[in-house]
């Protein structure tokens, strides 16, 4: 991105001051280095998200931001419904309530390393993955919308984990609002066989263990010590979120001209908070925010049967379970918002009656996956989330190199075999997906917190390694 | 000029691009195109053939929803597809796709696709040869 388009506000952030059709300005947070590796396009999305009804205060992009298609991913954007703001189906995008979940093992990697081989081929025969794989479990109609309406704490009422996972995940386990009559059959039909899936291309489960620690309290508060091992689960809402992104984008670009809605670009496809069809896409997405949460839960089940056949002094338990493609109704401010997150983290201050109260004193856990090869990242949301950006923060590493271009420079193979030199087990169904996937494909996962750190958007509390991954 | 498909690059997700002398051809190969972003499409067996109708108001949205309704037909039976017919109508597309279901030890898929985008839609007649492409979120 060409920095003359902006006007530097201090070191991490930059505006886009607000012009043309632009309702407000659009604000982005990173390092001068990150913004210079942003695409063109990254800036004509975040001005084409200002421009959209009822926005309030910025159109924001995180430091992890890159070409999304409508918003950039690393986008986030509220709308209030009393000034004729809208809700967009292209804001949340196709893989509704993707998102991160974190678990302690109670484990030291000494324990691990002499079955490490023999776990990931377990967790690799435990875990579905890949394209066209399915779960053990098939839903009828009316168990699928018992699930819809019930999210993680239906998965907990049918057996898979325990009551007290729920307390640390967000909307304790349960999205509200949500209405499974607003979801298709054909979403439906999608996830029929696809409960406990992990899905491909960025999705995975890692096997990891804490190699360095940030913030001693806030790490201690959120039960982190080095060297510890822990299990990172990222998916999302499999085949009924991409059907209901699907299904609403076509019915929200139809329709938007009789909304009177001018919109930039199509992919932007909206529809007025205050309106059958907004209603009817907030009753169907949050609907599947429950499907992603059941299906992190359930695989969060298979993980806990994983780990007890070949490590049974092992303890799961959850630290938190973020969503990072989601819509939500908030309060910020004194007004009630609608806040977009798409490939962005919600990252609650200390002291939010949100969170659980084991929590609550050292701020929301905000999971950052990064590579294959490379750390993840364990933040905390902080006092000055609140005023940057309604509380988010990034969610990634980001792409630095498209997948095309990926799977022409690396083989899967040698990606496996680079990663098994530095004691990472890699198991996946596909050397494509793995080289389209490499580690170097990413950006640097270190610049990204750093800079969302730097710009009060979060605080660095740890970093955890990969040991095993299972990669769709 | 023969029928093909390619990629264009996309920074996260990926382009899929139809070319053909007819707009049905065009949208035949973006078809193929979007399979090859799973797997190699000359894996794939005619094995059982599928019947998709669909309609929308203009070219573009036709293209986005004869994508998005291959990957239903592909997510809920399990199934690859590697050869496509394709007969345009006036806002309505009457297709049919060939292939098998899914052997991850044959076809090594890499990536699900998600859904079609309208990122980069486009549906047009450019000196005589259709073009048919868009960005898929995979």
């Amino acid at each position: 991105m060409d920095l003359a388009l902006l006007t530097r506000s201090c070191e991490h952030e930059w505006e886009i001051p607000a012009q043309g059709a632009m309702r407000v300005p659009a604000i982005i947070f990173a390092s001068e280095a990150l913004v210079r590796q942003m695409d063109r396009k990254v800036y004509e999305q975040a001005v084409n998200v200002a421009m959209l009804p009822g926005i309030v205060t910025a159109s924001f992009v995180m430091p992890d931001a890159h070409w999304g298609y409508g918003f950039p991913i690393g986008g986030v954007a509220a709308f209030d419904a009393d000034e004729g703001g809208v809700v967009s189906a292209g804001g949340v995008g196709f893989d509704v309530s993707c998102g991160v979940r974190c678990l302690h093992t109670g484990l030291k990697s000494a324990a691990l390393r002499a079955d490490q081989e023999e776990l990931a081929d377990v967790l690799y025969a435990e875990i579905p993955v890949g394209v066209g794989s399915t779960g053990g479990i098939h839903l009828g109609a009316s168990e699928t919308d018992a699930m819809l309406a019930g999210g993680a704490s239906w998965a907990v009422q049918n057996g898979w984990g325990e009551a007290e996972d729920l307390e640390r995940i967000e909307e304790r386990g349960q999205m509200s609002g949500a209405d499974p009559h607003s979801v298709s059959v054909r979403a439906k039909q999608r996830q029929q066989d696809q409960m406990g899936t992990l899905g491909s291309g960025n999705h995975y489960l890692e096997v990891q263990h804490v190699t360095g620690i940030f913030d001693g309290a806030i790490a201690r508060q959120f039960g982190l010590e080095m060297d510890d091992v822990v299990v990172m689960i990222h998916c999302g809402s499999r085949g009924l979120g991409h059907q209901i992104g699907t299904d609403f984008l076509k019915r929200m670009a139809m329709a938007a001209s009789a909304y009177g809605i001018a919109l930039p670009d199509r992919e932007l496809a909206c529809a007025p908070i205050r309106s059958e069809l907004g209603q009817s896409y907030l009753g169907a997405m949050r609907a599947a925010i429950n499907c992603a949460l059941a299906n992190r839960q359930i695989l969060t089940h298979l993980v806990r049967r994983a780990f007890a056949h070949v490590l049974p002094e092992a303890r799961l338990s959850l630290l938190y379970d973020v969503s990072h493609n989601t819509c939500k109704l908030e309060h910020h401010g004194g007004r009630s918002l609608y806040v977009h997150r798409k490939g962005a983290t919600r990252a609650f201050s200390p002291g939010h009656p949100e969170l659980p109260e084991a929590l609550r004193a050292a701020g929301q856990p905000v999971l950052i996956g990064g590579s294959m090869g490379t750390g993840s990242y364990i933040l905390a949301g902080t006092h000055s989330s609140q005023r940057q950006a309604f509380s988010s923060a990034c969610h990634g590493a980001g792409r630095a190199m498209s997948r095309h271009q990926a799977s022409r420079t690396w083989r899967g193979r040698e990606v496996i075999e680079a990663l098994a030199a530095r004691g990472i087990t890699v198991r996946s169904p596909s050397m494509r997906g793995v080289a389209e996937e490499a580690p170097e494909a990413y950006k640097d996962v270190v610049a990204v917190v750093d800079s969302a750190e730097a710009s009060g958007l979060a605080r660095k509390v740890a970093r955890v390694e990969p040991l095993i991954c299972i990669k769709g | 000029m023969r029928a093909h498909w390619e990629h264009f690059p996309h920074e996260a997700d990926m382009g899929v691009r139809g070319i053909g002398p007819s707009e049905a051809q065009a949208f035949e190969q973006a078809a193929l195109a979007m399979t090859a972003i799973i797997t190699d499409p000359s894996t794939i067996q005619p094995l059982e053939l599928i019947r998709i109708e669909c309609e929308a108001p203009d070219d573009a949205l036709l293209l986005a929803e004869w994508l998005n309704s291959l990957l239903y037909e592909m997510s809920t039976r399990q199934m690859l597809f590697g050869r496509f017919a394709v007969e345009l109508g006036q806002g309505a597309l009457r297709g049919r796709a060939w292939g098998e279901r899914v052997d991850p030890e044959r076809h090594h898929p890499a990536v699900e696709v998600k859904g079609a985008t309208y990122t980069s839609l486009r549906v047009a007649q450019e000196e005589g040869t259709w073009i048919a492409q868009t960005v898929v979120d995979v």
